[in-house]
């Protein structure tokens, strides 16, 4: 079990963000994490790369405790925060041998290229990440997560602000990268869902409403689309 | 921990900033010190730099405050703190890289006056007739008062994410820890503890120190002194809530 997490809450004064949820997460599958804006889906994934600490409850990340091993944990996991915050001042190669070197990584020049056509950042690789339009700003938040070759991944609206053809491409990579580890993606598109998640939890005012497959979701809601099921357990 | 320095250090020299408050810096000073008659060496007559090391200080409050306000304000409002945050570093290392960044800058600034001990030592009667002791304690001194200054500077950006605010705190901590206790310790309310008073600030040290003794109480007071700054930053980068 790549992420299990058990009762994780985080309470604002008497506000409750995220309210005693619990769920797994499995190595070669992609979990879509689906709510309403404010349901706290970033707040859950601020917890579990160890931004915020947890009010309540535990969570693991490849076998470790998110608050007992904390640097353990943040050097196996890959994380695109939302609105991809980037130091816009520096270079796209700067920017990623950077983050390479915070991780230790070894041969830095060679996985900074890797990464970067991995993600299709050579056409901009000279530029300054405040140069970059919004498409390949996603771009190298993107290579900035997966360049330690974590074995989980983390992608707060990966792909919120892209056009069609980004799009796609953004998905087929998150898919290319889900084969052999861990991803979660939080996203507000139903198509999407159905085009790269295996799983999928819905959150809704901090609480957990639904947790399984997509396949069995439907079965369960009498074989309503995915959009129709989200109204449903969100209004 | 050094890959966070060296980011820290080069965003200050690539932006035109760093050359500006040092440029800056190093007008004033070489206005105050040669050429205003009121501060002016060449009007004091002694081939001295006593009138030197009694400026820097409160010049450093302006310029040591505007080099930290960005480092920590800047991530909050950017939202980039979080790119350092997940990853596997300590809040220490992170502070501490942020706080040598800034250091390294302040002796950056610090370094080109030493051209001024050349040219007092030509200006003395007989000729390289200077204090070298008392220059060399002095400039141990402003160091340590830098690395005060910078830790106040570092404490005061952390707490808020307006770079403004950041400055203006910074500053008037600078000044209240420099001079501030000395002055509060002159009310008549604490005669029987009037020298704990002033042993609290930091003028009574460096001011110790820039006679040309180095005292461990001295060196203790101003390890301290950043490590107090250090814990209370610490305090506020851990307890985040943005």
């Amino acid at each position: 079990m790549s992420i299990s997490v058990k009762n994780l809450s985080k309470h604002y004064g008497q506000q409750k963000a995220v309210n005693q949820i619990s769920f797994d997460a499995k190595p070669g599958r992609i979990l879509g994490f689906l709510g309403p804006n404010g349901a706290g889906k970033s707040t859950t994934m601020k917890m579990l790369t160890g931004y915020l600490q947890p009010t309540s409850g535990n969570a693991e990340i490849a076998g470790k405790d998110i608050e007992v091993e904390p640097l353990e944990v943040k050097k196996q996991i890959g994380y695109l925060p939302e609105n991809t915050p980037l130091y816009i001042d520096m270079y796209v190669r700067e920017f990623l041998s950077f983050v390479a070197q915070t991780y230790g990584l070894s041969d830095i020049a060679k996985r900074v290229e890797e990464v970067i056509q991995q993600v299709g950042l050579t056409q901009e690789q000279h530029k300054k990440i405040g140069m970059l339009s919004k498409g390949y700003k996603q771009r190298v938040g993107l290579a900035q997560a997966i360049i330690h070759q974590p074995q989980v991944l983390i992608l707060d609206e990966p792909t919120s602000g892209l056009d069609p053809n980004q799009l796609s491409d953004i998905r087929a990579l998150i898919k290319n990268l889900g084969k052999d580890r861990t991803v979660i993606i939080s996203t507000h598109i139903m198509q999407e869902v159905e085009a790269i998640c295996d799983d999928v939890i819905i959150i809704n005012k901090g609480v957990l409403v639904a947790n399984s497959s997509i396949d069995e979701l439907k079965k369960a809601h009498q074989n309503k689309t995915l959009e129709q099921i989200f109204k449903q357990l969100t209004l | 921990m050094l890959a966070v320095f060296k980011r820290e250090l080069f965003s200050f020299l690539n932006s035109l900033m760093a050359y500006i408050t040092i440029g800056i810096f190093l007008l004033a000073c070489g206005l105050m010190f040669w050429f205003f008659p009121d501060t002016s060496i060449l009007e004091y007559g002694y081939a001295e730099m006593d009138g030197f090391f009694g400026l820097v200080p409160y010049l450093f409050m302006f310029l040591i405050s505007a080099i930290t306000m960005r480092s920590f304000a800047e991530e909050r409002k950017e939202g980039t703190y979080v790119l350092l945050a997940t990853r596997p570093l300590t809040n220490l290392q992170i502070i501490s890289a942020k706080y040598l960044a800034c250091l390294v800058l302040v002796l950056f600034a610090l370094l080109p006056t030493l051209i001024y001990c050349y040219s007092i030592a030509q200006l003395g009667l007989p000729k390289g007739n200077l204090d070298t002791g008392a220059i060399i304690g002095s400039y141990i001194g402003l160091f340590l008062l830098g690395g005060a200054f910078t830790a106040i500077g570092i404490f005061a950006s952390s707490f808020t994410k307006n770079q403004i605010i950041a400055f203006a705190v910074s500053v008037f901590l600078c000044f209240f820890a420099y001079s501030g206790f000395d002055s509060v310790s002159k009310i008549s309310a604490f005669r029987g503890i009037e020298n704990q008073l002033a042993n609290l600030g930091i003028a009574e040290h460096y001011q110790s120190i820039s006679r040309g003794v180095l005292d461990t109480r001295d060196v203790v007071y101003f390890v301290s002194f950043v490590a107090l700054f250090f814990g209370l930053t610490h305090v506020v980068i851990g307890g985040r809530k943005w």
